[in-house]
């Protein structure tokens, strides 16, 4: 019986041939990453210790970096990295970036971790973005993790998949976060609950590797256990430029099985804006545009990446933020930032008014650098806009892409950016 | 294994972010993260949960970040078990590798109203309804997952099998 690209990864690295959804599998891992859940308390660190733990199954298949907390905001967040620096030590952890290079999910296929027909685990429910390459990727609690340092393996339920085809041509100022926004709306919260996502269809082959990230990062937001587009020619260039180790991408069967199959058409989709407090809330932006905004956040594993910095600096490119409005822009990862600089394009939205800051999660969690005070509104690249998230429990989030958090950083209220004239 | 308490009832889609905000997680002190369990949504839910022990939950409980610390404080702030319609799949294994017993069982908001006494047979998957005098049977879990709630968790079965 064929396979998808889910049940094939399964199968290859439980040593059995074929696998079928319910399975239960123990699976080599080919990549386990960290960052401060590490050294958190509760974290993996604590738990070797706990265990009596003393080696790690192989210290060239761990990457570790700290990203969330970067730098410090609090005495306990240091305390934490230095946790984390220390297990590195000990443990001669081979791919250490500590807290120069960005967030974790634009670091590992920047810095060629990933790799098509991969199964990778991380300590981060987004861990699911490297799946825009072809690679099972998901993320996993603390425990988890502290099971596959210790013995490079982890129980896995062969999930079910649903594939989902997006035909038509993305439209001018549609992005990638659009996309997925409508597909979330589609799927609702729990629509991809334990099951992988394998995304077909003429729009996503024409979007560029950066978008795909930004498509299946989100995937998470249905509760998908992994996301997946099949490699194709732009996967394989991305990634060549930054591996030497062969690709040998995997792809599903022609008679797989999946357990549903949803078709959209983006001829006529309109920028998607998701209202609080759900990811999959998603609306035409038109439907809520003017609504006052005290925040905008451009940045995040969904939206840090070049493609976004770039669609922002053009929207920003000789205007001004409006005086009622703060705009944070973080770009993803030090290659990002660097690529953006030399591009003018930092200068571009620092004459706009906007704020730059060095490579990390940042608001997105709430956790440092632009939070919410009580009552305030933002419109954020980033990928939840649950209660809390950003800040106080009576901010709103409002979800959206660089394009029209950009437009609305310049007028101070939800804007549709087709209305906004790019050069 | 069997275990009883008073139910907490919440809704559906309830998010790690919810049960305790990011910017909490840094802190090194868990009684002071402790302050911040369910911050907003529902007031003084440290002194609730000591009075109860189950929650019971809609569809898709514990969605979100794959954050540890969500079941860990619910754990530690004394939750006995959860009982949900659903549960997002990694907040389903930390709890399960904490030792935190859950228990899926469809229409249980309907039939469970909140400060309801049950005992919980977690072997059989049985739920008993002291209060209404009722008995509904959940999604039982699979043995090696009894088997590593029985233990007190994953790391119990780590240490035991290196």
């Amino acid at each position: 019986m064929g396979m998808t690209i889910a049940e094939k990864i399964l199968a290859t690295h439980s040593g059995v041939k074929e696998v079928s959804p319910g399975e239960i599998v123990n699976a080599s891992i080919d990549l386990a990453f960290v960052h401060e859940m590490l050294g958190m308390p509760g974290g993996t660190a604590e738990l070797y210790q706990k265990a009596g733990l003393k080696k790690v199954w192989d210290p060239s298949k761990i990457v570790a970096l700290l990203d969330h907390w970067t730098p410090p905001s609090t005495v306990d967040a240091a305390e934490t990295h230095k946790t984390c620096r220390k297990f590195v030590k000990e443990h001669g952890i081979e791919n250490w970036y500590d807290m120069k290079e960005g967030i974790c999910h634009q670091i590992l296929p920047e810095k060629g971790h990933v790799k098509p027909g991969d199964l990778i685990v991380g300590s981060d429910s987004h861990t699911i973005t490297s799946g825009a390459f072809g690679a099972f990727a998901t993320g996993i609690g603390s425990t988890d993790m502290t099971i596959v340092f210790a013995t490079g393996k982890l129980w896995f339920k062969v999930p079910e998949t649903i594939k989902i085809i997006v035909n038509g041509k993305i439209p001018p100022l549609v992005m990638g976060k659009d996309l997925i926004l409508h597909v979330l709306q589609k799927l609702g919260a729990d629509g991809a609950n334990y099951k992988s996502i394998e995304f077909y269809g003429e729009a996503i082959r024409q979007t560029s590797v950066e978008s795909r990230m930004t498509i299946t990062n989100m995937s998470a937001e249905a509760g998908a256990k992994t996301a997946i587009v099949p490699p194709d020619e732009k996967t394989l260039k991305y990634l060549k430029e930054r591996t030497d180790k062969p690709l040998k991408p995997i792809l599903a069967s022609e008679d797989a099985q999946y357990s549903k199959e949803i078709t959209f058409n983006i001829n006529n989709l309109e920028p998607q804006v998701a209202l609080p407090p759900s990811p999959c809330n998603a609306t035409s932006v038109t439907e809520v545009e003017g609504e006052p905004i005290d925040v905008a956040f451009i940045g995040s594993c969904t939206n840090g990446r070049l493609e976004d910095i770039t669609m922002a600096s053009k929207i920003l490119k000789g205007k001004q933020v409006s005086d009622s409005v703060r705009l944070i822009v973080i770009p993803a990862s030090r290659e990002v930032m660097i690529n953006s600089m030399k591009l003018g394009y930092l200068e571009t939205i620092l004459e706009a008014g906007g704020i730059i800051e060095g490579s990390t999660c940042g608001p997105c969690m709430g956790g440092h650098m632009g939070v919410l005070a009580s009552g305030e509104t933002a419109i954020s690249t980033a990928n939840r806009n649950f209660i809390g998230r950003m800040g106080h429990h009576t901010a709103r989030i409002f979800l959206a892409s660089p394009a029209t958090v950009a437009a609305s950083a310049i007028t101070g209220k939800i804007t549709d950016p087709r209305n906004m004239l790019v050069d | 294994m069997i275990l009883s308490g008073i139910t907490l009832k919440l809704g559906d889609n309830i998010d790690t972010d919810v049960i305790i905000p990011g910017r909490y997680l840094i802190l090194r002190d868990l009684n002071e993260a402790g302050k911040h369990v369910f911050e907003g949504v529902i007031p003084n839910f440290t002194d609730k949960i000591k009075s109860t022990g189950i929650i019971v939950g809609g569809k898709n409980f514990g969605c979100g970040s794959s954050r540890e610390a969500a079941p860990m404080m619910l754990k530690y702030l004394g939750t006995k078990a959860i009982i949900a319609k659903s549960f997002a799949r990694i907040f389903f294994r930390n709890s399960i590798n904490l030792g935190l017993p859950l228990l899926e069982c469809k229409n249980i908001s309907s039939k469970i109203a909140d400060k309801d006494k049950l005992e919980l047979d977690l072997s059989n998957g049985r739920i008993k309804n002291i209060t209404k005098n009722e008995e509904y049977s959940a999604t039982k879990l699979p043995d090696f997952l009894l088997q590593m709630l029985e233990a007190g968790g994953a790391i119990e079965m780590l240490k035991r099998q290196l």
